[in-house]
């Protein structure tokens, strides 16, 4: 069976690396708010902030091309923007730009809009991508929780990571079993078959969902995860940390 | 001889919900660092038997662990006394890290950092798995994932375990592996499993069970001298007897 990671280069030995999950959760929400609640026009406060993830992602040894490849998942919802902007003609008397595309003309505030979607898009993919190749899952998780996370919530998502891979196993298995069945025929009886495929998986989860409540019994759970041990929060978590005010300061004195 | 008893069951039946009767009328004892062996075809109990050790399972008749029976009020002691581990790893490994998965237990136990950590790393010791504590078990292989669920169940220090087919889906190798590393484990063992060479390695007693009933129950040594039940119960009966005489040469 193939492994899906989605921590991928969680594993570098780096300075990033090596510092308390709180305070990468911490900056690189910073990073995000900072990000989304500037308006579109401040250039400079942009430069700032691309600048020091890549100055970040530098620290922490991460392949660039490898991040920026990473970054394109925002790409279908760009395109979805893209296309409306041609009907985006509300200020088209305030200098909309004919570039003669059949008679359809590109108006400025679509423009604009475009340009907003993709740069905060970007910086907010790009940080998200940069905590979690810098953070494995289980550290995320810890961190989130000793930030005051609600624990259900964290439960969930650990439960969520563990058993999606045992998941996506099982879905393959599935798959193969169905193709080497010769799988074919017409789109009816094809959906016919995918749809006793969810069904099955559903039960199996579900059988399996038993089964670890039964093997966490047996371990004395008793309704209440048990509290992890707590991380350590020293100097260099403390100077990471030190970013976020940082950048408030230059999102509030910057224009 | 023998001292005292640890697992008393007598008259249990266990139906599954749908009706399907699954136990009939068993009764069993094991003593104090007794090594039993529960063998029997696919079907015949096995697993639902081990269930009712740790009160998973609660069916009718009477099941005494430690001197305490198993009932709504003792399942929190009986559940540290007996540690069960599961068939599949998958069920059993649950936590996003290793360290976690056998911290679970001792940490449910209300253990304090030091107590925990001494725990799970004496745990992992023992299962030959030093350093594994921050790797996720979805990165382990199917042996290593085995020998993680046992260190799962060794950190709670229960004076019994209830192993369910412990080497199934094993490669030799793993097998061998994991069957040297619970013949280190001092306590007493409780073994479902359907390949004899991993009871004759483990275990001492063997316990057979057919169509949710006990049909024997003698000395490893007696079963692998009776033909005529072990062929019964699909047994390679020359494969036995081959395996008994290569063990007499390994001890002279």
């Amino acid at each position: 069976m193939r492994h899906a990671f989605l921590d991928h280069h969680s594993g570098i030995e780096s300075p990033i690396h090596h510092l308390d999950a709180r305070a990468k959760i911490i900056v690189f929400l910073t990073f995000i708010l900072i990000g989304v609640s500037s308006p579109p026009n401040s250039f400079i406060l942009f430069s700032i902030l691309a600048g020091a993830l890549i100055v970040i992602a530098l620290f922490a040894r991460l392949p660039l091309a490898h991040l920026a490849k990473k970054v394109l998942v925002i790409l279908p919802f760009l395109f979805v923007v893209a296309i409306s902007i041609p009907f985006m003609k509300k200020d088209g008397v305030g200098g909309g730009y004919n570039l003669g595309l059949g008679g359809l003309s590109i108006s400025k505030s679509g423009l604009w809009i475009l340009w907003n979607v993709i740069i905060k898009s970007s910086l907010g993919v790009f940080s998200i991508i940069l905590l979690s190749s810098t953070t494995s899952f289980p550290q995320l998780i810890k961190g989130m929780e000793r930030l005051g996370s609600p624990k259900i919530f964290t439960v969930l998502t650990s439960f969520m990571y563990r058993y999606s891979f045992i998941l996506i196993d099982e879905m393959h298995r599935m798959k193969r079993a169905r193709d080497s069945r010769c799988f074919g025929g017409r789109w009816f009886w094809q959906s016919k078959v995918i749809g006793h495929m969810i069904g099955t998986l559903f039960l199996r989860s579900f059988h399996r969902g038993e089964r670890v409540y039964l093997a966490m019994l047996s371990r004395g759970y008793y309704g209440t995860m048990p509290e992890t041990t707590a991380g350590r929060f020293g100097l260099s978590e403390i100077l990471f940390l030190s970013l976020s005010p940082v950048l408030l300061f230059l999102r509030v004195y910057l224009r | 001889m023998k001292s005292d008893k640890v697992i008393e069951i007598s008259h249990l039946s266990y139906d599954y919900p749908d009706g399907t009767p699954a136990l009939r009328n068993i009764d069993l004892e094991v003593y104090q660092q007794e090594s039993v062996a529960i063998l029997g075809p696919n079907g015949a109990g096995k697993s639902t038997l081990l269930y009712h050790l740790n009160g998973t399972l609660m069916g009718d008749g009477r099941v005494t662990i430690l001197g305490l029976p198993v009932e709504k009020k003792n399942l929190k002691e009986i559940r540290r006394r007996v540690g069960l581990v599961f068939q599949n790893p998958e069920d059993q490994l649950f936590c996003p890290t290793v360290f976690d998965d056998v911290a679970f237990g001792p940490l449910n136990m209300g253990l304090d950092e030091e107590g925990v950590r001494h725990r799970v790393e004496k745990a992992l010791e023992m299962m030959g798995l030093r350093g594994f504590g921050e790797r996720s078990a979805h990165h382990l292989s199917e042996g290593e994932k085995k020998r993680v669920a046992l260190a799962t169940v060794l950190s709670l220090d229960s004076e019994i375990l209830a192993l369910d087919e412990p080497t199934d889906n094993l490669d030799p190798a793993g097998s061998h592996t994991l069957i040297e590393r619970i013949q280190l484990i001092p306590q007493t063992k409780v073994i479902v499993t359907h390949h004899l060479p991993v009871a004759m390695d483990l275990c001492e007693r063997a316990v057979l069970l057919q169509g949710g009933r006990k049909v024997e129950d003698l000395p490893m040594a007696d079963l692998l001298r009776n033909r005529d039940l072990l062929e019964r119960f699909g047994f390679d009966a020359d494969f036995a007897q081959w395996m008994v005489e290569r063990r007499k040469g390994l001890t002279l």
